[in-house]
């Protein structure tokens, strides 16, 4: 009984493995671990992923940059610093760049309007950007990519 | 009891049981809510949106299927309102539906098309906004475009079968009715029952159509083209030219297959016979030589396959005889040459059969080439109509001699239960050694998901358990497996009722339906002379001219089969995304 209670909830579970994974993704493999230990058919747990927009069945990358879209970012020019992403990583949303480090995706309000506009990158928050400072923090990400693998 | 609740329905007042849906009421009350998703025992409804009335208080329209009735509630089924709403809903649904209606191989029974006449569209302008997808082309097809996402197929195939091969993948305007990664059924642990066909209120899903080959073949006049028909078919088939459900058509439907121009039209009831000298004598033999017990019956595809996918290990319980059209299929292509002196390459022969598998069965290698085309009894009706054939006209005509004969123990073979009893018939005489008069192996029949028996009989005690739904099959295998249930034969059909609710069968089939068709057959058993398949004549005469004894070599080489491990979700989940990508359907 107690087990049961504090045994982590099918989403909580999903969430934790994609987490875990490199590419941020929940493999097929992964799936069919967490339907056993619920005791769910695999398909239904797929079907489950595959219905919350936080979840990917598609391997996406290290670092999911996730950019809000709601009014507020819109008025302070998100459109702009959207495109410059797009621009330098040269990938469109919900794709991943070639070295396997970025993935855009759109998201709903991230409720930091007031750092308007405001991007998540996986779980640290950069706000108040501009074209230039969003390019300033990629670069940083690459860097620090890099210096890591030496 | 129930508690009665009093309610108005468009201004007239009724009793009525508390907590059941303002559906069942109107039903009840008999006032027709037009439904797309809604099917009862499978889905509950809730996504199509077409069933809105007007609840007198209520802010919104709601929805008849999953809207229960209160105390004094007034429903409107009928106003402006709820017509224009209707409309609304209709409008979209279509738009998001490829409307081919006259080349869609649903045809009538399209629930989009009946439905029309109870909204009353007078113009429809509706822009289209259904994408395009690659479709799914095996033994069961699948069209995206014309899925309206109704769930029924992704509820049929977990509540009935229990596979979930078809689920929703993605959410919203998003989603869409495929199995995992939008793989092909053939790719799948999908059994081909059909169940999913003959609930999809659209063309999105079909079998395989093979009516053009076949009339092909029947053209060509270098071949020469044998039918057979199963048991099941004769229960069935008049429903599609007009009769009531449950009347028996054997006479005028061989007269109407000569029409056609088949060149011989025998029975698969004949290879029923052959099944169960084989399958009964197998049984005797694991029982005296103690081998693999149970023994799980085997003339089912969809069952076979099934074991092969998610019960490997039990594959050696699995009879090794072949079904009855995979048995009738190899003894015509082997023996009918010499009889009727043909040479066998000009032989093309076509089985009409309740069911979807039966055209996957005959590509296991082990059939393959004994049969060339499966045709479910629906297409059969439209070649008959094609061919302008006025079936109900026909005079009666008999099966040809010598594999169109057949005993009442073969005749039940298309009802759950129907097996066990032909096998017992046969089985019990041969263990015993005695003759018995009375065949009616009662406990065995009916229409419980799970039925077991004890067979008591002189010194003899057999125990068995006749199951049908997989999602039943997969509940006494489970109980085998821990030990739980000790018999010595089990037989399983993959369909609800067995093959006359099959996935090849005329729709709809309700639960009354199942019980005429199945009357049907047991009377048909009753009125027959010769009800043992043992004491069939022509299956003597097969023994004496081409087998030798049952169970012999030669029986075992044309009528066993073997079995192996197929891919269950385990083995596909294992596979990286990657090379699942390599597999998948384009959206
Ligand atoms: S054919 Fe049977 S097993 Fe296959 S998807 Fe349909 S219901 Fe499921
Ligand atoms: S395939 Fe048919 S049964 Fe399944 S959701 Fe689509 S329309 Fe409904
Ligand atoms: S029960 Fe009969 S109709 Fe259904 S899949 Fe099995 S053989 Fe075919």
């Amino acid at each position: 009984m107690k087990e049961k209670f504090f045994q982590k909830s099918l989403i909580e579970d999903l969430l934790d493995e994609q987490n875990k994974h490199p590419q941020k993704y929940l493999p097929p493999k992964t799936l069919k671990k967490i339907a056993k230990k619920h005791k769910r058919p695999i398909p239904q747990v797929y079907s489950v992923a595959s219905f919350y927009p936080r979840l990917s069945l598609k391997p996406r990358a290290k670092y999911i940059i996730r950019v809000c879209e709601n009014l507020a970012c819109h008025m302070e020019g998100a459109e702009k610093v959207i495109e410059a992403i797009k621009e330098f990583l040269n990938i469109d949303f919900g794709e991943t760049t070639k070295d396997g480090l970025f993935y855009l995706e759109k998201s709903s309000c991230l409720g930091l309007c007031s750092l308007a506009p405001v991007i998540l990158i996986n779980d640290d928050i950069h706000g108040n950007l501009t074209p230039e400072k969003v390019k300033e923090i990629l670069k940083n990400y690459i860097e620090k990519e890099k210096s890591s693998k030496n | 009891m129930k508690k009665l609740v009093d309610i108005k329905i468009n201004g007239k007042s009724y009793l009525m049981p508390e907590g059941i849906t303002i559906l069942e009421a109107c039903k009840r009350a008999g006032i027709h809510i037009p439904t797309l998703c809604y099917l009862e025992g499978i889905t509950e409804g809730g996504h199509c949106g077409i069933c809105v009335v007007e609840v007198k208080g209520a802010r919104n329209l709601q929805r008849a299927c999953i809207t229960k009735i209160k105390e004094g509630m007034e429903i409107y089924t009928d106003t402006p309102l709820v017509r224009k709403a209707r409309k609304t809903i209709y409008e979209l649904t279509l738009a998001n539906h490829k409307s081919t209606c006259p080349a869609c191989q649903k045809e009538e029974p399209c629930e989009i098309r009946k439905i029309a006449k109870n909204i009353g569209l007078s113009e429809v302008e509706v822009e289209l906004l259904f994408k395009e997808h690659e479709k799914d082309r095996s033994i069961i097809n699948r069209d995206q475009t014309k899925c309206i996402e109704c769930r029924r197929c992704v509820n049929t195939c977990e509540k009935i079968q229990g596979i979930n091969t078809l689920i929703v993948d993605g959410k919203g305007f998003n989603s869409r009715i495929s199995p995992p990664y939008n793989l092909p059924l053939k790719n799948t642990p999908c059994v081909f029952c059909g169940q999913c066909v003959v609930r999809c209120p659209t063309g999105a899903l079909t079998e395989k159509d093979d009516t053009e080959k076949v009339l092909d073949a029947l053209q060509d006049p270098n071949k020469y083209v044998v039918v057979s028909f199963a048991p099941a078919v004769r229960a069935s088939i008049g429903e599609l030219f007009g009769l009531p459900p449950g009347t028996l058509v054997i006479g005028k439907l061989v007269a109407a297959l000569r029409k056609l121009g088949f060149d011989k039209v025998f029975d698969v009831n004949y290879g029923a016979d052959l099944t169960i000298v084989e399958e009964a004598n197998e049984l005797i033999e694991r029982i005296k030589f103690r081998k693999t017990l149970p023994m799980f019956t085997s003339c089912c595809p969809a069952w076979v396959k099934f074991v092969e996918e998610f019960y490997p290990e039990m594959i050696p319980n699995l009879s090794t005889c072949k079904s009855p059209q995979a048995m009738l299929g190899a003894v015509i292509k082997n023996f009918l040459p010499e009889l009727e002196n043909i040479p066998k390459d000009k032989i093309v022969h076509v089985t009409i059969m309740p069911c979807t598998a039966k055209k996957y069965e005959i590509l296991r290698p082990d059939i393959m080439g004994d049969i060339d085309y499966v045709l479910t009894v629906r297409e059969l009706a439209k070649m008959i109509k094609i061919a302008g054939i006025d079936l109900l006209s026909l005079e009666d005509e008999e099966e040809d001699i010598p594999f169109g004969e057949y005993s009442g123990a073969a005749a039940i073979f298309g009802v759950t239960g129907g097996v066990m009893e032909a096998a017992l018939r046969t089985a019990v005489e041969w263990l015993t050694g005695e003759t018995f008069s009375n065949l009616d192996f009662v406990p065995v029949r009916g229409m419980k998901n799970i039925r077991i028996a004890e067979i008591d009989i002189k010194d003899l005690k057999l125990k068995v358990a006749v199951a049908h739904t997989l999602k039943a099959a997969q509940e006494v295998l489970e109980k085998i497996k821990n030990k739980e249930l000790d018999i010595q034969f089990l037989e399983v059909m993959a369909c609800p009722g067995g093959c006359i609710g099959g996935g090849g069968q005329p729709i709809p089939t309700t639960e009354e339906i199942l019980r005429k068709r199945a009357e049907a057959l047991y009377t048909l058993d009753k009125n027959k002379e010769i009800r043992k398949s043992h004491e069939n004549p022509f299956i003597k005469f097969l023994y004496e001219k081409f087998l030798g004894n049952y169970g012999s070599e030669k029986a075992h080489k044309l009528l066993h089969a073997k079995y192996s491990h197929k891919p269950n979700w385990d083995d596909i989940f294992n596979k990286s995304y990657e090379e699942i990508c390599k597999e998948v359907l384009k959206y």
